[in-house]
């Protein structure tokens, strides 16, 4: 009886110790792997290559067409020479591609190298395992991104030959922490993905069919889809607005066009309005002229989108935790 | 009394449908080598899985030295160490770097866990090579590993599922030293395997497993008493009469058969081992004693006897 009672009360006090035991061991530990691994080495290539090509392709133009511009700098980041796109753009498209490559493997990596039963075996929760996981690859992630960035910034000044405004950098430092949580939501996808296969080689493919649905089929659907939700029968300017406003809002599932809407808010300070106001979100030169934003109206112009991104990476995040507690660990 | 290590009471896992592990009782002393055997499938894997608190129980009790692995788990697996079926390591990292993220998953500060792993490394003869890459090691290598990364913990109890599996007779042979050797230092071992026969001679105790039941247990001498009734098979090469030495044999206390297999060459079946009692019986009729061996009873074969006459028990039951 009091044995039984006395369950029932460590029941209800639920688990012993905290959820967070040994986290930084496995966050310490995953880390190193990544930097040191081969696959850091293949980002660091195409990370330079991205970045001087980019940088290349905006120098030219900004020496051809613009003379003095308080943010010059950011110009760096939003100008392209066709065929070659801004860095904008191509950061856009790589980003998701650099997450998925760190998280792809996470879970089931651990299964098929049969380390995962013998790591949960030492006295942490799967709570530790995974979070810490995430954040390696959040940190790596943050860590290869603002290497990128630093270097842009430096070719920028040799070529440039002006450093940045102060609110330039202000702008700058927002664009890299946007991209940051960009990556976020594309690393927790990956993540679920390697839980939910046990083939990380299926992992990888999944999210990748993810990131193409997203990166090309999605702006398509949402514009076919949009057309069925709210027709233009008439051809009134209420009714073509209405379908453009559906479309915006389908189109912002997608988290590359949440991060496009961003970037033009944050790159681009003459950008009064996101949504209606681009249609082309990644390309957001020259689409309002006019006066300079402040950098705080810019945020709150794109605040929604920056919050859906985390909500969504947490969101994610919280699926791959209910999946990685049920799961049998057994090899 | 010696303490109880482990205790479950009408321990049961379904997974959809599927009884694992069927109200098992299981009991296992300090200091003891036991041996959960039976075939594939039998449960014992599950059965491992709950009692380190990494998979819930459907029913029933379990006390893991007095916790309850459920609630408790981070105090039990800091005090058993568990080794897995197949046990992996990182293949990129060495010896060293492994071991050192299991010192670390343990919250054990560097220096002293520095110490813990030369000497763990140095015990299973792994000094040599502990700055290679594990990918390098053989099956048998990472297996000693294994011993020497739950040894960091300094554990109360160590785990091992299928210990030998994999290995070569030799190195399973090496393995199981390696099992009584932690029995010396006083560390309780709990072993699974479906190798009955190779395993029986390292456990104190075993518990025959079967469709996620646990039919028997007991010392291998005690199952072999009850269900083969004895089953010791005493090979003997002697000179002289043969008649005489084969009623000789016969008269002795214990002994269930006595067949001449030609060349000198006896085969005595008994109840235990009686090869001083058979020696001194061939002597007293006169014979010349060459040569003596004993087999013990085979586990196999008691799991086989025993698992028939539940099958023949149930049929006529059925009938
Ligand atoms: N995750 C699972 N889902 C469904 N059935 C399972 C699962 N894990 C094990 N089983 C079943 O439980 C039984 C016992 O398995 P196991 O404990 O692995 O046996 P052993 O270790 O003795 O070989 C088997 O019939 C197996 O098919
Ligand atoms: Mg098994």
């Amino acid at each position: 009886m009091t044995a039984n009672a006395r369950q029932l009360e460590a029941g209800r006090r639920g688990r012993e110790g905290s959820p967070w035991t040994g986290l930084w061991a496995v966050v310490f530990k995953e880390m190193a792997d990544y930097l040191t691994g081969t696959r850091m080495r293949i980002l660091e290539i195409l990370i330079l290559l991205t970045a001087v090509g980019a940088v290349y392709a905006a120098m030219t133009q900004i020496r051809e067409t613009i003379g003095r511009d308080p943010f010059l700098f950011l110009k760096l980041f939003t100008l392209s020479k066709s065929p070659i796109p801004s860095f904008v753009e191509f950061l856009g498209i790589l980003v998701p591609l650099i997450a998925i490559s760190l998280t792809f493997d996470a879970i089931n990596g651990e299964f098929s190298r049969r380390t995962l039963s013998r790591v949960l075996a030492q006295p942490i929760y799967r709570d530790a395992l995974l979070f810490g996981k995430f954040l390696a690859a959040f940190f790596t992630l943050a860590l290869v991104l603002t290497v990128i960035w630093l270097l842009i910034i430096g070719l920028g000044l040799i070529g440039l030959g002006v450093p940045p405004s102060g609110p330039g950098i202000a702008r700058l430092l927002v664009f890299l922490l946007a991209t940051i949580f960009y990556g976020g939501v594309w690393l927790a996808l990956a993540m679920v993905f390697s839980i939910v296969f046990r083939q990380p080689a299926t992992a990888a493919m999944a999210s990748l069919a993810v990131w193409l649905f997203f990166l090309i089929f999605w702006n398509i659907l949402a514009g076919l889809l949009a057309n069925v939700i709210s027709p233009v029968r008439l051809g009134l300017p209420q009714e073509i607005i209405a379908q453009a406003r559906v479309q915006i809002a389908l189109a912002r599932f997608s988290p590359t066009f949440l991060y496009g809407e961003i970037m033009a808010a944050i790159l681009n300070p003459a950008v009064k309005m996101v949504g209606l106001g681009l249609l082309l979100p990644i390309q957001p030169q020259g689409s309002i002229p006019g006066s300079p934003l402040p950098l705080s109206q810019s945020l709150l112009l794109v605040w929604p989108q920056f919050t859906g991104l985390i909500a969504a990476t947490i969101l994610l995040f919280a699926l791959g935790y209910v999946l990685f507690q049920r799961q049998e660990i057994r090899a | 009394m010696s303490k109880n290590v482990i205790e479950t009471q009408d321990l049961t896992k379904r997974y959809n449908g599927v009884t694992a592990v069927d109200n098992l009782n299981l009991t296992i002393q300090e200091g003891e080598i036991f041996g959960m055997l039976g075939p594939n499938g039998s449960g014992k894997t599950t059965t491992i899985l709950m009692l380190l608190g990494l998979t819930e129980p459907t029913a029933g009790q379990v006390r893991v030295l007095g916790l309850d692995p459920a609630r408790q788990p981070l105090s039990v697996k800091a005090r058993v160490g568990y080794i897995p079926d197949q046990v992996g390591f990182y293949d990129d990292l060495t010896a060293v770097e492994n071991l050192m993220y299991t010192a670390k998953l343990n919250g054990i500060p560097r220096k002293e866990a520095l110490a813990r792993i030369d000497d763990a490394l140095d015990r299973m003869g792994l000094s040599e090579v502990k700055d290679r890459a594990v990918k390098t090691y053989s099956r048998g290598m990472k297996q000693r590993l294994a011993v020497a990364d739950v040894l960091i913990k300094q554990p109360h109890m160590v785990i091992m599922d299928e210990p030998t599996q994999g290995l070569d007779p030799e190195g399973a042979h090496e393995f199981l030293k390696i099992i009584r050797d932690l029995k010396d230092e006083n560390i309780t071992v709990l072993l699974a395997s479906h190798l009955l026969h190779q395993v029986q001679s390292v456990c104190d105790r075993v518990g025959l497993f079967n469709q996620g039941r646990m039919a028997i247990s007991g010392t291998v001498e005690e199952l072999a008493q009850k269900y083969m009734k004895g089953g010791y098979r005493i090979e003997l090469e002697a000179i002289g009469d043969r008649e005489a030495i084969e009623k000789a044999l016969k008269e002795v206390e214990g002994v269930t058969d006595v067949a001449y297999l030609g060349r000198d060459r006896y085969e005595v079946r008994a109840k235990g081992d009686l090869r001083a009692e058979a020696a001194r019986a061939v002597v007293l009729a006169g014979g010349g004693l060459l040569g003596l061996h004993v087999e013990a009873p085979s586990l196999d074969d008691i799991y086989v006897r025993f698992f028939q006459e539940v099958k023949h028990d149930s049929q006529r039951q059925a009938a």
